[in-house]
């Protein structure tokens, strides 16, 4: 692969071949329709566009996905946003009766944000990721993918990097998408164990009994716990780091690990040290003392934006749309993959753009594409496009998602379809 | 049923089973005639009950020992049923406890029509009414609770013995209050998370597959949700019907006076726009900014950013005190592009929100400052924001040393933090303005940031004993009022009048009397 250095400067240039030649409109239809099983629920969706020089344009809708395909070949959007699917179609909200157009539906969607984990990062901060802190989105999607599976019972769930420092989760099961607000802020407080702003310094707080949810939780977080944070981040070397640690333990604790951290300097053995004194305290006190776990929690614990989940109408990145700043294709990613995904080889836009210039090796062409019609022609060479650039295996995994969604479809058309015989 | 009769109380078939629980479902709307000034002291007492159960729960835990005595004092106080096992002794005869019921239901129906308008007012009742409702409940005896559910015919899904007996670890371990006999002696009602939101939110219960383990004591949550579910669905069909009780010009302008009293004053009027110049904002924030302001603005000075949810309670709350649109964007602007933010970039991503905050953009709502119950209860901060009450969001310590680097002396700063031990954050910041402010006792209640800024330039102004003069008349006449409506038992005779007093009252009575 060629080491494509990505300018900004370059998206006007690039953008019109993306829409026309790479982006995977019918995957893309064909999540959105949900099947075709509720009227007008793609018509009624909100697109929000994000265009040249920040001009945002709100409440786009389409009624096919031929109309989406089109205007988003005429506008070449920068980002792409999804919205709710509301009472009546958002490009015509202005011609209802203000009250009357509400958002109805969406999936439940969640949004990580590596930012959010400044005060505990020593790597980087604000919008710089390295491979070391990616850790925490690993974790993150592995506690937060087995809570909304096995708690929720959701079943279909679409991760994605968001193209630059976080991921988004995608709920998409029918029960999902009509949780009322009050529904979607419960099941992300119930999620959220990390709270507190900059006023705050013990962000997680546990207490008798720990709920399941909360032990389930402490096992992921306990896989990377070692590896990541005392030897990646090494939060138990740097002094000002184990400051940071001490402060979060009781008063009398704190004393006497500062003495024995004086000859113990290796970070697994404070560590051990540390446990040991947690260890004692849940032998002797009467209330629960969990603050090694509320260590681990409180640097490697995910941290939501609730407001994102909160809202039906909030809007979100959409899958497959760039990201202005660094040129990376927002990619669902494949959990059975979760542990090698590297952010930094998501391709970026003018990669797969440059991979789509080279030449087409002869066993690509077949025979009967000359038969064919024009249109089926353009349908598969666009096919064929794709496949060529290394944005196959990600829509490659889109598709098996959206496989497993049809089959929840299956049963539902067939029902439809013996109601409409009978008459 | 005629009026006259209902004197004599006779008492229908149809009332007996609608009366018959101290506790109801308000399915059935009442369909007797009741006078005018009945159907008055019946709202402003159901409402005066609703305002002290908000004001409760903002004081106290609910549940607590406290809010339960204070309510049930105020049960007595406005002659509510708030003990249902004096029924028990008294039999149905006890013509007060009658009485009681009755006006309960009553009182709930008038309220649905004052409250059904709109999405905030609902939301409001609702919430209100659903507190009442769980005091209510938890206060009746098991016996009582069993009859209810029976009589409302709420039957849930039990799960079996030996589902009990695989489950019991995860059971034990995920509420405080379910022991291992807990499990064993009591049954476990398995429904869909989204009717125990309550449970899950605050993680009380066992979730599993989408459906959440509920103990039998802890019912409530389910029995309340069907509640609010049925109350919500019930405002909605009152709603519709609304025109035709607007036509009715006895009633229309006391309900819209019984809706408009929920939110007290809510600082958006602008009396005072343009009457503060942008150099005076530093000074005012260390002289008559609440806490959670002064924090806003340090930190805006500071970092030269702030995030949305401290943009909208600080933005809204400069508005509220009177900057105008044109001084704000000037305002966060000067701000802005000191910090990483250059000018083009706060024209296109900023300036938008803060025309939105002076209802100049999309739905073009005036927005109203947030009041110190939003501020305490809603949208909690999370790292990076400085918004929030610095009582309610900030670690003790923190709180602590702040405190110290204001100059608050340490016996106040001990009984400040007493206060925010016991989860009084309004009481707390009350103390701070009377000790910032060397007056022993500020002599208002605090509910809102922008009634703090006020009442501190009263204070500064030396406007402090003008107030305290303003508000003697103000109240005899609250109470030549109230005699006036309790008089005029005649409903038909002076009913306008009636009226017009019984407005006013509410109005110095909202004003006034906030906890």
């Amino acid at each position: 692969m060629l080491a494509l250095e990505y300018e900004s400067a370059c998206l006007p240039d690039l953008l019109p071949l993306y829409y026309r030649r790479l982006f995977p409109f019918s995957q893309y239809y064909r999540w959105l329709n949900y099947g075709g099983l509720q009227k007008n629920y793609f018509k009624n969706r909100e697109f929000s566009f994000t265009l040249k020089d920040d001009i945002y344009v709100r409440y786009q809708s389409f009624t096919t996905q031929n109309e989406l395909e089109k205007e988003m070949q005429k506008m070449n959007p920068y980002k792409i946003d999804i919205g709710a699917i509301y009472s009546h179609r958002p490009n015509q909200h202005n011609t209802v009766k203000s009250g009357t157009f509400q958002a109805l539906e969406k999936e439940l969607v969640f949004d990580i944000d590596m930012t959010d984990y400044d005060d505990v990062r020593s790597c980087c901060s604000a919008a710089d990721i390295c491979t070391k802190c990616w850790t925490l989105m690993t974790i993150a999607i592995r506690i937060l993918d087995r809570a909304l599976r096995d708690d929720f019972g959701f079943q279909h769930l679409l991760w994605v990097y968001s193209g630059r420092r976080g991921v988004h989760c995608w709920v998409c099961d029918e029960a999902a998408r009509k949780l009322s607000v009050a529904a979607r802020s419960a099941v992300a407080e119930y999620l959220s164990l990390v709270k507190g702003g900059e006023e705050t310094v013990k962000k997680v707080v546990l207490t008798d009994p720990i709920h399941p949810f909360i032990k389930e939780s402490l096992v992921v977080v306990d896989q990377y716990f070692s590896q990541y944070a005392l030897k990646d981040q090494d939060i138990l070397g740097p002094k000002e780091s184990v400051d940071k640690v001490l402060a979060l333990v009781p008063e009398d604790v704190r004393k006497t690990l500062q003495q024995d951290f004086q000859n113990e300097k290796k970070p697994e053995a404070r560590w051990k040290l540390l446990v040991d004194q947690a260890s004692r305290k849940q032998g002797t006190a009467k209330k629960g003392q969990y603050f090694e776990k509320e260590i681990m929690l409180q640097y490697c614990y995910p941290r939501l934006d609730v407001n994102v989940s909160k809202g039906v109408n909030h809007l979100l990145k959409s899958p497959f749309s760039v990201h202005p700043k660094t040129g990376r294709i927002s990619v669902p990613i494949d959990l059975k993959e979760l542990d090698r995904f590297d952010p930094f080889a998501v391709p970026t836009i003018s990669i797969i753009c440059e991979e789509l210039d080279r030449p087409v090796a002869e066993e690509d062409i077949k025979p009967e594409d000359v038969k064919d019609n024009e249109q089926d022609a353009a349908e598969r060479r666009k096919i064929r496009d794709y496949k060529r650039t290394s944005l196959a295996k990600y829509v490659r995994y889109f598709d098996q998602f959206l496989d497993g969604m049809a089959q929840s479809w299956k049963g539902e058309l067939l029902k439809k379809s013996d109601l409409q015989k009978e008459f | 049923m005629e009026f006259s009769s209902r004197r004599k109380k006779s008492v229908t078939k149809f009332q007996t089973e609608l009366y018959g629980h101290a506790l109801q479902f308000y399915g059935q709307p009442p369909v007797e005639n009741i006078s005018l000034s009945e159907f008055e002291t019946f709202a402003v007492d159901r409402l005066k009950l609703l305002k002290t159960v908000e004001n409760l729960g903002v004081s106290y835990v609910k549940q607590s020992e406290q809010y339960s005595t204070k309510l049930e004092k105020e049960f007595k106080n406005l002659s509510f049923p708030y003990r249902p096992d004096t029924d028990d002794r008294k039999a149905q005869n006890g013509e007060s406890e009658y009485e009681k019921r009755r006006k309960d239901h009553i009182s709930h129906f008038i309220l649905r029509l004052a409250y059904c308008q709109t999405e905030d007012l609902r939301r409001w009742f609702i919430q209100q009414e659903v507190d009442l409702f769980r005091y209510r409940f938890n206060d009746l005896d098991p016996k009582c609770k069993l009859e209810f559910l029976h009589r409302n015919n709420l039957q849930y899904d039990t799960i079996s013995v030996k589902e009990k007996k695989t489950l019991l670890d995860k059971l034990v371990s995920s509420s405080y209050a379910v022991s291992g006999i807990t499990v064993e002696n009591q049954d476990f009602y398995k429904v869909p998370f989204q009717d125990a939101l309550d449970l899950v939110r605050t993680r009380k219960v066992y979730l599993k597959g989408g459906y959440v383990y509920i103990p039998h004591q802890d019912i409530i949550t389910i029995v309340l949700n069907d509640f609010r579910t049925r109350l919500s669905k019930a405002l909605a069909l009152t709603a519709r019907s609304l025109p035709a009780v607007h036509s009715d010009e006895r009633l229309q302008p006391l309900l819209n006076h019984l809706s408009h009293a929920y939110v007290g004053q809510d600082y958006s009027i602008q009396k005072n726009i343009g009457k503060i110049s942008l150099e005076q904002i530093d000074s005012l924030s260390g002289k008559s900014f609440p806490l959670c302001m002064r924090q806003l603005h340090q930190a805006l000075r500071e970092s030269h950013h702030l995030r949305h949810g401290g943009r909208m309670q600080y933005g809204l709350f400069l508005k509220g005190i009177g900057l105008s649109l044109e001084q704000a964007l000037q305002f966060w602007r000067s701000e802005f592009i000191r910090g990483k933010v250059d000018a083009d970039k706060f024209d296109k991503a900023y300036a938008y929100s803060i025309r939105h905050m002076f209802g100049k953009e999309g739905k073009r709502t005036d927005y109203t400052p947030y009041s110190c119950m939003k501020v305490i209860l809603s949208n909690p901060p999370s790292q990076g924001d400085h918004h929030g009450c610095p009582f309610r969001h900030s670690d003790p310590e923190l709180l602590k040393q702040k405190l110290q680097v204001y100059k608050v002396s340490p016996s106040g700063i001990s009984q400040i933090l007493e206060l925010v031990k016991g989860m009084h954050y309004q009481l707390a910041c009350q103390k701070y303005f009377e000790l910032t402010h060397n007056i022993e006792d500020a002599n208002f209640s605090l509910n809102h940031p922008n009634q703090y800024f006020i009442e501190s330039q009263k204070v500064l102004g030396g406007g402090k004993d003008i107030k305290r003069e303003a508000d003697t008349p103000q109240r005899s006449q609250e109470n030549t009022a109230a005699k006036g409506s309790t008089a005029a038992r005649d409903p038909a005779a002076n009913a306008s009048q009636n009226l017009a007093e019984i407005t006013e009252e509410l109005d110095s009575f909202f004003q006034d009397a906030r906890l």
